[in-house]
């Protein structure tokens, strides 16, 4: 282990176990605290000088306002460092590692950022005419010709704004398709290892949920589902590689099952990061899937995003797709495919799913990510995702028990369970642990199959410096909450707040503020 | 009045036709603190393993299932303000819902409380 920190801090520098004495602001050098605006900003001052509102005759009624709306008044630059305080008591991928399992919460390339400011991107509009905006549609296009090839598909939908919303989409596909073909069927399985919005999708579209176990070794098992298949079976939803971090080998023989019984299959494919340039999903069956752009192709979420979830359909679903798309043409022009067109061109779309045509600027960091990586640089990026997360799977595996470690190496994220933890301590202790050593923690109890789980996805930008770090710091915690430390139990002690009480935040939430005495009165 | 179990941590007491339904002692200890649970309103049709009831703690979300079929008759109201029932009472005051039974044969598939016991002392 290296002893010098990233942070260039050394062991000799001395200043841990030392007693610290409390200021009188309460900030700890430069971990400023930070009240509400509520509480900082008073209604008798404003930052503002506005005119006077002329009097004018209004049509409220009794609906007009006569008393002050109570918002606090405060200075452009109390207003600015407000909120810039607020932000630096976040934490973000830019800050530091970020492992979160089933996240993929992977570095966002500047030159992403640089291409979707370009004004040629940014600064158009959905309604402008269609001959202003062939780049636009030229990047739309060209982006969906790069995911029909690295999966192997027939056809895709750009439109879906999300995981959640592609999954949707997919599975209103399966939907029309059994319709068109007069065979409506009321089942979707899904496998205890999937994603928990896969039975959320399935059921908003109007189907029944039913799960299918998974075997000791973290996989569907195949012999429950093919016995479960029948003509009610509309389809399955798996995830592959599933949120055990396995991949589902059988893949290929599922979808061969289900299409035997006339179904149709979906995958989650939000952990295609760690298949990409590996592994078409077309070549294994699969009939639908969404492509998280915002893990797989590195656009910003988790607070920063917001998400884009394009469908890469087979052959028998994509008639079903939504409207709009992209059209190129022979001369090289770019048009959209709307309801008026579609009549002759996709008449049997099941409708449409956005006002417009998708995450524009999803579009263009996701496609300035695939051009500047290239088909072998994302290879690359799958197999140093798979081995990055193998490295802490193997390096942690004395330390915390991983519970499919057997059933051989691990894809994108590793997994451990909270066996061997002293008498009293719990996966949270350790995530809480975490805090205090500088690291958002992982992802906790999930996937809910493996017992106090905790799913830690290093993603492929890590260096083995980082990795390294972070093994020795989580194996520290661990070995802590083994040997029952008490000071583990009341863990972060260098949060800028302490332990907070979960349960009483679930159960009774304070999501209004209020002048004191009113909440006094309101309790 | 006899106690049922079934491998889903769901208990249920049954007197001649009707029965109560709620978790076990063991499912609230595995759930922590139960922050939200939602009962199905009387008049609900329940069909034996299908969803009947959700119980969320600060972990996770969970399903309670119906362990035998019937329709919900009466549904624990307290559960609304204090969820905190199922984790000190789970198979008291922390009951979900009372069912009429619609077929008492379905009980013969579940466990008596030796046989639950055996169950959990193996997981």
């Amino acid at each position: 282990m290296n002893s010098i920190k990233q942070s260039g801090w050394k062991p000799e520098m001395g200043g841990v176990g030392e007693s610290v004495p409390a200021t009188y602001t309460g900030n700890k050098a430069l971990m400023l605290e930070e009240a509400l605006i509520f509480e900082i900003g008073t209604t008798e001052t404003t930052g503002v000088d506005l005119a006077d509102a002329p009097q004018v005759a209004t049509r409220l009624g009794n609906l007009e306002r006569h008393s002050d709306i109570g918002l606090p008044g405060l200075s452009e630059p109390e207003t600015v460092r407000h909120y810039t305080r607020l932000s630096r008591q976040n934490y973000a991928i830019d800050l530091g590692f970020f492992p979160l399992g089933s996240c993929t919460m992977k570095h966002n390339p500047r030159l992403n950022e640089k291409v979707a400011r370009m004004a040629g991107f940014a600064d158009v509009h959905p309604l402008q005419p269609v001959e202003t905006v062939q780049g636009a549609l030229a990047v739309i296009n060209e982006l969906a010709v790069w995911l029909i090839q690295l999966t192997g598909m027939y056809g895709v939908a750009m439109t879906p704004k999300a995981g959640a919303h592609g999954e949707l989409c997919g599975i209103l596909c399966i939907k029309a398709a059994l319709e068109a073909r007069g065979d409506p069927r009321s089942v979707i399985l899904v496998p205890e290892s999937a994603h928990g919005t896969n039975p959320a999708t399935a059921a908003f579209a109007g189907f029944l949920v039913e799960n299918i176990p998974a075997t000791s070794e973290g996989r569907v098992d195949l012999a429950v589902l093919k016995a479960r298949l029948g003509p009610d079976v509309a389809g399955v939803m798996i995830t592959n590689p599933n949120t055990c971090g396995l991949f589902e080998r059988d893949m290929r023989a599922i979808s061969d099952a289900v299409h035997a019984a006339g179904g149709y299959v979906y995958c989650d494919g939000a952990n295609f990061n760690a298949i990409v340039g590996r592994v078409r999903p077309g070549d294994l069956g699969i009939d639908a899937m969404h492509i998280n752009l915002h893990k797989t192709f590195s656009t910003p979420h988790g607070g920063g995003g917001p998400g884009s979830g394009p469908v890469v359909l087979s052959q028998a679903l994509s008639p079903y797709g939504p409207l709009p798309f992209t059209e190129r043409h022979a001369d090289g022009n770019y048009t959209l495919v709307e309801e008026e067109t579609a009549g002759e061109r996709h008449p049997r779309s099941f409708g449409r799913m956005t006002a417009f045509h998708g995450q524009m600027g999803m579009f263009t960091r996701a496609l300035a990510y695939i051009m500047s990586h290239g088909a072998n640089g994302l290879r690359q990026v799958a197999e140093d995702a798979v081995l990055n997360a193998n490295y802490i799977l193997r390096s942690l595996e004395d330390v915390l028990e991983a519970p499919f470690a057997h059933s051989g190496p691990c894809m994108h994220e590793a997994l451990f369970n909270d066996n061997g933890l002293a008498e009293g301590f719990s996966t949270l202790d350790i995530a809480k642990g975490l805090i205090d050593e500088g690291y958002h923690p992982m992802t906790v109890y999930f996937p809910l199959v493996v017992h106090g789980a905790m799913l830690i996805e290093p993603t492929e930008t890590e260096s083995k410096a980082t990795l390294d770090q972070f093994i020795g710091a989580l194996g520290r915690v661990a070995e802590r909450a083994k040997a029952g430390d008490p000071s583990l139990k009341s863990a972060p002690h260098h949060a800028p707040r302490r332990r907070l009480d979960e349960t009483q935040a679930a159960r009774k939430p304070v999501l209004v503020w209020r002048e004191p005495e009113q909440a006094v009165a309101a309790e | 009045m006899t106690r049922y179990f079934t491998e889903d941590h769901e208990w249920i007491d049954v007197d001649g036709d009707s029965a109560t339904v709620g978790i076990t002692q063991y499912a609230q200890g595995q759930l922590g603190d139960i922050v939200f649970a939602e009962v199905p309103a009387a008049g609900a049709t329940l069909k034996k393993g299908g969803d009947a009831a959700v119980v969320e703690s600060v972990k996770a979300a969970s399903d309670v299932y119906a362990p035998v079929s019937g329709t919900v008759i009466d549904s624990n109201a307290a559960l609304e303000g204090d969820p905190a029932l199922v984790n000190s009472d789970p198979e008291g005051e922390g009951w979900f819902f009372k069912l009429t039974l619609s077929d008492i044969s379905e009980l013969n598939s579940l466990m008596d409380a030796a046989a639950y016991k055996a169950f959990v002392d193996g997981l």
